[in-house]
């Protein structure tokens, strides 16, 4: 033991003498896993909210029975199945209004719960009576109790009814009401009837289902993953592929470092040898100094990815309440396993990047052999080997596009592409750099193309890092750039209102209209509505649109049939949104068969409709026929045409007369800033992992700059020697670094444009549904070139100032020091 | 003369061959040799008569094609990677014309560092070792810092350390000038005698060789 641990020191003492070296190796092990582990953090925290609102109430994990061909099904039908021994539970689901903001209502009735379905036995025997009996209670979190400014026991208006006393529980979802069932059917205003019927684990005898209900009913089994966490799972896996991508990044400074400091140790690995060590004990030992650093390195990064996820926690959740609706909440917490794996992968990581040394120093023959390769000969084996292998990777890329449908083909495309460009850049650069050589004629900038091209082994990994962070970057922005592009203008068209009202209630609403009605300066009242329904097993949107040329006029389709407009008047067709479409495979003229409250709605699709940013399916049908066949549809909603100086008046005048708020009546200039402010937060949290991965890049440039400038003392003592200055030679190193920068930024650009495609053209449509036009941005990419330039010179501008300041006795060692 | 004394190493009919440019060269034809306990042998001859090789053979640091090679009473052909560590570790002291010290050690720890991983640490002889070889003021510096006399006194020091059966030194002055050279030679004698050990250094310098007890002379791979 006391023999490993000298051998330990031993190993240790070179990083002493070495500090850049080792900060080298720790900055890249903890820029991994922080990265890393802050994405992990940030998935955890949202998968644990998924989890708790999939728990409540019997959510998708439990199996339920739901109306084959309508929306909600008779309670007579819960009796009946009770009585021949089925285990069910019923459950009313609705949306109400409180304050101009809408709620999911969840009716239950807590005798029948299954013994399984989370939060159940929180209601407590004690509190039960009150639950049941009325004025009843009604369950919310305290996170909802927050935002509506109320307390316990407060009894708020929703749809023209006083709501039982409200009271927090820890353990609901925010946006969610919890009442006993029969106070939901009279807030729903649907007597008699339930949304679905919890079936519980009871393995006792019962009739068939057929038996006793008939055709009416349909058994879901229960879902091992919730409506929420697929619907994320886009989200989430461009969150991962960030984080693996930064993770990567990072392992290519560890892996430099250690390439390095195995070339430097070499010379000590063979005299431990030489000096009785045998070959397995020193790797032992390497190993274990390795998982030293890298256990050391894992908790450093894990403490860093804590605070990155903090500080990205609150854009992350905005996006997720933003795009899906999901509720997060904003206090991280994270699970022992959490911890676990972040040293883990800090371990493994360092033990990939150090593979090819730890392999090198277990083949290691104790004594030194003389090389007979020059080091042209050994580089331009290594290039063909690489191409080869990127131009392998590369026919896998086509290979996806060509077969693969799906998200995650879309996402291995993407590795698939910038894997085979990280693995051709040194070729490219070889050739650039050849190039360069053979047009030289100066002896100075021949010797400049010439040592550029003996420096590519040593820069190739920082190269490659730089070549994907700025692909990313490019990629990324591009995409971001084309939606907002295409998101504004279809924000225009969708906001086509000059002011949009959300009335507290049915009554409300129609006392407003009554008012509007008198009032000059409005053009046009544009009743809306929608209501919930299922389609394909999954749920839907039912939107309705008035007949009005501000619609015919604006709504932006994607494709339509002839006079769609005219068509949708009746009530028998429907417009669908482009994620709908897709996702369904349903196209123009295509029938289907919408379930509502009275039976099924045949309808015609007659239009296709962008619907960014909706992670729902959406069918958009005549306001009067969705009021027709959804009886129970608030009618609050309405827009306004008004002439634009008549608006801040009409406004006042209307909070003044209906006592609305800022939330409950705005105008098309707020919404659309509202709709653009979620637009940009959404982006933020890829902004910030976009300069995070540059970030790490930059400095996996600058460690293998500073860890290359001493080896290089050699090579540059000479031309010192023969004359050319220090600050002329730091003039040369700086000039190669920004060359061999800018080669790879001109590459990147390319690249990137490629991943733009990809995101728009494959992981944006399996993701979201949606595909959006490809613009070019030129300003922006002469911007990220800027930044590639920027980051070269701040990394080089360390080891040259150095060499520009070197002791001429530093040098002389060079030609005295016996080597 | 310390040839009466019994052999620690026995070197018998040893060969060994290499593969350059597609043809086996071989470098030992059949080899034999002896050394005594409390002997110094000097392996002299052209360049490429297999001097060297002969020295890697015996440390462990390769194996023969054929032949014997003993140490004591261990057949080196019998040991694994594991045991041939070993044998150096423990019972051989090794001196290379690089010096061969771990940079980032300082001088005192270079010259315990064998002695620490044999596991036969002696801090009196360890204190006699640095006052014999002159290297009390340089104990916190590190090899970089030292010149190539000094660099080679910490060499000799770390393999002496153990107290090994044999101290075995490939062109140990052939980095340093003469003074230089004979200095450091004079104190590898006198500590070589001290500690009783066997010693086979390979060296061009017919000067030098003639300082020890005995000269080997190689040609095209055996003893002339």
């Amino acid at each position: 033991m006391s023999r490993a641990l000298w051998i330990l020191a031993v190993l240790l003492s070179h990083w002493r003498r070495h500090p850049m070296q080792l900060a080298t190796l720790l900055i890249g092990l903890i820029s991994a896993t922080a990265l890393w582990s802050g994405v992990q953090a940030l998935n955890q925290q949202a998968r644990n909210a998924y989890d708790r609102a999939a728990a409540t109430f019997g959510g998708a994990r439990t199996a339920m029975l739901v109306g084959k061909d309508s929306a909600t099904i008779p309670q007579k039908l819960f009796v009946d199945l009770r009585r021949a021994g089925w285990p069910v539970s019923p459950v009313m689901e609705g949306r109400v209004q409180i304050g101009g903001r809408s709620f999911r209502l969840l009716g239950i009735e807590p005798v029948t719960l299954p013994g399984e379905v989370g939060s159940a036995p929180a209601i407590g025997r004690g509190d039960l009576q009150s639950f049941v009996t009325p004025p009843g209670t009604m369950l919310v979190a305290p996170e909802t109790l927050r935002d509506l400014g109320l307390t316990e026991g407060a009894t708020p208006q929703a749809n023209g009814t006083t709501l039982p006393p409200l009271r927090a529980q820890q353990q609901l979802v925010p946006g969610v009401l919890v009442v006993d069932i029969g106070i939901a059917q009279t807030i729903l205003r649907m007597p008699g009837q339930v949304s679905r019927l919890l079936v519980g684990k009871s393995r006792a005898p019962h009739a068939t289902l057929q038996s006793v209900a008939g055709d009416t009913l349909r058994l879901v089994a229960p879902d091992a993953e919730s409506d929420l966490e697929r619907l994320t799972d886009s989200f989430h896996l461009n969150l991962t592929a960030f984080g693996l991508l930064s993770f990567f990044v990072g392992l290519f400074i560890v892996n430099s470092a250690i390439g390095l400091a195995f070339e430097q140790r070499l010379p000590m690995l063979r005299t431990l040898r030489a000096c009785g060590v045998s070959a397995r004990m020193l790797n032992t030992v390497l190993v274990l100094e390795l998982v030293s650093l890298a256990f050391v390195a894992g908790l450093i990064g894990l403490v860093c990815g804590y605070f990155i996820a903090a500080a990205l926690l609150p854009d992350v959740a905005a996006s997720l309440r933003g795009l899906y609706g999901a509720q997060i909440p904003g206090q991280l917490t994270l699970k022992g396993e959490w911890w676990l794996a972040g040293v883990a992968i800090s371990i493994l990581g360092a033990l990939a990047a150090a593979a090819a040394s730890l392999t090198k120093a277990i083949r290691m023959p104790v004594l030194v052999s003389a090389q007979p390769q020059a080091w042209q000969q050994a580089q331009r084996r290594w290039l063909v080997l690489q191409s080869a292998a990127a131009l392998a990777v590369f026919a896998i890329a086509g290979g996806l596009i060509w077969l693969g449908d799906s998200l995650l083909a879309g996402f291995a495309v993407l590795a698939a592409l910038m894997l085979g460009a990280a693995l051709i850049l040194p070729m490219l650069l070889e050739l650039v750099l050849g190039f360069g050589e053979r047009r030289a004629r100066q002896p100075v900038s021949l010797w400049f193309w010439a040592d550029s091209r003996q420096q590519l082994s040593g820069l190739s990994l920082a190269l490659m890092a730089l070549l994907l962070a700025l692909a990313v970057n490019v990629g990324v922005s591009t995409m971001v750039e084309s939606f907002n592009r295409t998101f504004l203008v279809w924000l225009d068209g969708r906001l086509a209102s000059d002011v949009y009202i959300n009335a507290t209630s049915d009554t409300q609403a129609t006392a407003i209209k009554a008012w509007l009605k008198d009032r000059p300066e409005v053009d046009a009242i544009l009743p809306g509505g929608r209501a919930d329904t299922q389609f394909g097993g999954v749920p839907i949107e039912v939107l309705g649109l008035p007949d009005h040329a501000t619609y015919r006029d604006h709504w932006p389709l994607l494709e339509q049939t002839q006079n769609a407009w005219v068509r949708l008047r009746p009530g028998d067709t429907a417009l669908i949104s482009e994620q709908l479409s897709r996702r369904m495979k349903l196209g123009i003229g295509d029938r289907i068969e919408v379930p509502a409250p009275g039976g099924n709605w045949p309808l015609e699709i007659v239009g296709i409709y962008a619907d960014y940013g909706n992670p729902k399916g959406q069918i958009a049908v005549n306001f009067a026929a969705l009021t027709r066949r959804f009886p129970q549809t608030p009618l609050t909603r309405m827009g306004l045409r008004v002439a634009p100086e008549k608006i801040p008046p009409l406004i006042a005048a209307l909070q003044d007369k209906f006592g609305l708020d800022d939330r409950s009546v705005a105008d098309q200039a707020t919404m659309k800033a509202d709709s653009r402010r979620i637009f940009n937060r959404t982006f933020s949290v890829t902004a910030a992992l976009n300069a995070f991965t540059l970030g790490v890049a930059g400095i996996a440039l600058l460690t293998s700059l500073l860890t290359l400038a001493n080896s290089r003392l050699p090579q540059l003592a000479p031309l010192w020697a023969i004359g050319l200055t220090r600050r002329r030679l730091a003039v040369i190193e700086l000039l190669k670094t920004l060359s061999v920068a800018l080669i790879t930024a001109l590459f990147a650009l390319p690249l990137g444009l490629l991943v733009a495609w990809c995101l728009l053209a494959i992981v944006n449509v399996k993701a979201f549904g949606w595909r959006l036009p490809f613009h070019v941005f030129p300003l922006q990419l002469i911007q990220l070139l800027g930044i590639a330039l920027a980051a070269a010179l701040c990394a080089a501008a360390l080891p040259v100032a150095r060499l520009a300041r070197m002791q001429p006795a530093s040098l002389i060692r060079i030609f005295v020091n016996e080597r | 003369m310390a040839s009466e004394n019994p052999p620690i190493l026995s070197v018998t009919r040893l060969t060994k061959s290499y593969r350059a440019a597609g043809e086996e060269v071989a470098v030992l034809r059949g080899v034999n040799l002896a050394v005594a306990r409390g002997e110094s042998v000097a392996l002299t001859g052209e360049s490429g008569s297999g001097k060297s090789t002969l020295l890697h053979l015996i440390a462990g640091l390769d194996a023969a094609d054929g032949g014997e090679i003993r140490l004591g009473e261990t057949r080196l052909s019998d040991l694994g990677d594991a045991g041939r560590a070993e044998l150096r570790r423990d019972r051989l002291g090794l001196v290379f014309q690089q010096f061969n010290l771990i940079p980032s050690l300082s001088v005192a720890d270079n010259l315990a560092f064998q002695s620490r991983i044999a596991g036969r640490h002696d801090a009196a002889w360890h204190d006699e070792l640095v006052e014999r070889l002159g290297l009390g003021a340089f104990l916190k510096r590190y090899p970089e810092q030292l010149s190539g006399g000094q660099q080679q006194r910490v060499a000799i020091g770390r393999a002496l350390a153990p107290k090994p059966l044999l101290l075995l030194a490939d062109e140990p002055t052939g980095n340093l000038d003469e003074d230089t050279a004979d200095d450091v030679l004079q104190l590898a004698r006198d500590l070589v005698a001290r500690t009783g050990c066997g010693f086979l250094m390979v060296t061009h310098s017919a000067r030098l060789a003639a300082t020890l007890d005995r000269q080997v002379t190689l040609h095209a791979g055996r003893v002339a």
